[in-house]
């Protein structure tokens, strides 16, 4: 891990009077899916959207790729190269599929090649090509999402709770997607509650409690460890 | 080829073709269908409005910006036609750089003012272009040595758009060939295009993008668009067609005012044409406007007559009592925005979907 992607450096990020994160310090590793894992409203949101720019953290420094962007307006990060999937998804309801993915694109044309790929990933996006995105289900919404972080070739996604109240079908795609875009060599920075899903994807992982990083490890020491989740997270294992 | 000419908007509904063709179509004949004075003033009228309000619709309904100074743009480009018509003479070069000023200052302005308040919340832009409009109301009403304060300017426009120049020997379909006739149809003729011009705007990337922003503004700009940039440039655009909206109202006038272009009575009435007729629609401004210029401009000979046929009976003359057409333009809105949230045009594709 001598040259990570992304680096947050002591990140403290208030949302009004609240300081949400309390010094920060992470490490994303290249060409790896890195978990942020912690309890509800521990800052896991908080610290994506800092680094996109939503928020701004108003002390320590976000490294991506060796550059700060810890002060770069929001569409200048993206265009450095990060996808980034909300976790509410955040679709243009009005406009129909094909729209949202042109608009997507920022860089030019889509690719013809890659959105032939996508269409493999997610057939229903193909399916439902002309349709409104508005009126798209829970998942083919959430399909869409992440096809739209997609289409453009990015050097690190984020992507916030992508399976958050899906049927596990679309789990399963999910779950493709994500170690496709690994395979592609992208890295990835992934919030996943779904403890499952968390361990069969993520090579490191990393804890939050209370606006802090609390444990920095590899996944498959943190999922073989029942007492270390239970500290950690107050996980009842067998349950998830 | 059409689909070509309305940018791919077909209006998918029977209906909504039907009422619009029917619009275009009167408009279109406005001189032979209904000869006389005021009909004629009231068509040339609602096309001035349908791109006055199209314009409105430009920001609010595709940018989601709520700004309180559209008739000052109106106003800047009437006072520019009007001004350059007094200085530099009657004729077509004075139009044309009357009308170009005052959509490049209108443009102009809008850049300001955007760049000002447009980088915060949205409600920042509402208050300053009501702040701005206001100022600048007031300063054409003290400047009257340049403005003609309060009584406006009249002034002289070129011979061939007077009612004294003949075009041709006698009449056509029993319309008199003059200038008057030439002028009506530079006003239709200009707003027709204008119309397709802001139908092709919105149907462009640039206006796919202003639809994702108001949407969700936070999710393009994390895709990477300049969320500023698109709102300061749909500010802009729409200041300046609502400027040669203007100009065409003060050419059709042949006179500028503060009452007939700035007033913030023209500003509300702009709203409720957009909101009538359906956000975010484009046809919607066409059938606001058409509905709301007649409803102002008719409504209360219709209620004169219709006081006449009840007077002999009790309470009902007095309620449809000429003078209380207010009243009932009034119920008219509150029914209209109660039964169809979504505007008209909104409401007839609804139906047509489900």
């Amino acid at each position: 891990m001598s040259d990570p992607i992304l680096k947050l450096d002591g990140v403290y990020t208030n949302i009004a009077q609240y300081h949400i994160l309390q010094g920060v310090n992470l490490e994303v590793p290249r060409g790896q899916v890195t978990m942020l894992l912690g309890r509800n409203g521990v800052g896991k949101t908080t610290t994506l959207r800092s680094i996109i720019g939503h928020w701004r953290a108003h002390n320590g420094a976000i490294l991506f790729d060796g550059q700060d962007i810890t002060k770069l307006p929001t569409p200048a990060i993206a265009r450095l190269g990060i996808g980034f999937v909300p976790e509410d998804m955040g679709i243009f309801a009005d406009l129909t599929v094909e729209e949202n993915m042109i608009l997507a694109a920022v860089s030019g044309p889509i690719n013809q090649a890659r959105l032939q790929w996508l269409f493999t990933v997610f057939p229903a996006l193909e399916t439902f090509w002309k349709k409104e995105a508005g009126t798209l289900s829970g998942g083919q919404k959430q399909m869409l999402s992440i096809a739209r972080a997609m289409i453009e070739e990015r050097l690190l996604y984020l992507i916030d709770e992508p399976t958050k109240g899906l049927a596990p079908a679309i789990i399963t795609t999910m779950a493709r997607a994500v170690k496709e875009l690994k395979t592609q060599g992208a890295s990835i920075l992934l919030v996943e509650q779904n403890f499952a899903v968390a361990k069969a994807l993520g090579d490191t992982a990393n804890v939050m409690d209370d606006g802090r990083m609390i444990w920095s490890g590899q996944m498959s020491e943190l999922a073989t460890d029942a007492a270390l989740q239970e500290q950690l997270m107050g996980l009842s294992v067998e349950s998830e | 080829m059409l689909t070509k000419l309305l940018s791919g908007d077909m209006p998918r509904s029977k209906v909504l073709a039907v009422v619009l063709i029917g619009i275009l179509f009167c408009l279109a004949f406005a001189p032979f269908l209904f000869p006389g004075v005021r009909s004629v003033d009231t068509a040339a009228r609602i096309c001035v409005f349908i791109v006055l309000v199209a314009s409105y619709d430009l920001l609010l309904g595709f940018g989601g910006i709520v700004s309180f100074a559209h008739t000052m743009f109106f106003g800047l480009g009437a006072y520019g036609v009007a001004l350059a018509s007094t200085h530099m003479g009657r004729g077509f070069d004075a139009l044309i750089v009357g009308a170009l000023a005052g959509a490049g200052l209108a443009a102009l302005l809008a850049l300001a003012i955007g760049l000002f308040s447009l980088r915060v919340r949205a409600i920042f832009f509402a208050m300053i272009t009501l702040a701005v409009a206001s100022a600048v109301a007031v300063l054409v009403s003290q400047l009257s040595g340049l403005t003609g304060g309060e009584d406006g300017l009249s002034f002289k426009i070129p011979r061939a758009l007077g009612p004294a120049f003949k075009f041709a020997d006698g009449e056509i379909l029993g319309v008199k060939a003059n200038g008057k006739l030439l002028k009506y149809y530079l006003v239709f003729g200009s707003c027709l295009v204008l119309f397709l011009l802001m139908l092709r705007i919105v149907h462009s990337p640039f206006g796919r993008v202003l639809l994702a922003i108001r949407e969700n503004d936070f999710r393009a700009e994390a895709i990477g668009y300049r969320v500023v940039h698109y709102r300061v440039a749909a500010t802009c655009l729409s200041a300046a067609i609502a400027a040669l909206a203007g100009a065409l109202y003060a050419i059709w006038l042949r006179y500028v005012g503060p009452d007939t272009t700035l007033s913030m009575e023209i500003m509300i009435d702009i709203l409720l044409m957009v909101v009538i007729g359906g956000m975010g629609t484009m046809y919607g401004a066409v059938i606001g406007a058409t509905l709301f210029v007649l409803a102002q401009n008719y409504l209360q000979g219709l209620m004169d007559v219709a006081g006449g046929a009840v007077s002999a009976l009790p309470i009902l003359p007095e309620l449809l009592n000429a003078d209380r057409w207010l009243l009932w333009l009034g119920v008219l809105f509150i029914l209209s925005v109660y039964f169809f949230p979504t505007g008209i045009v909104g409401r007839l594709r609804q139906t047509k979907s489900t």
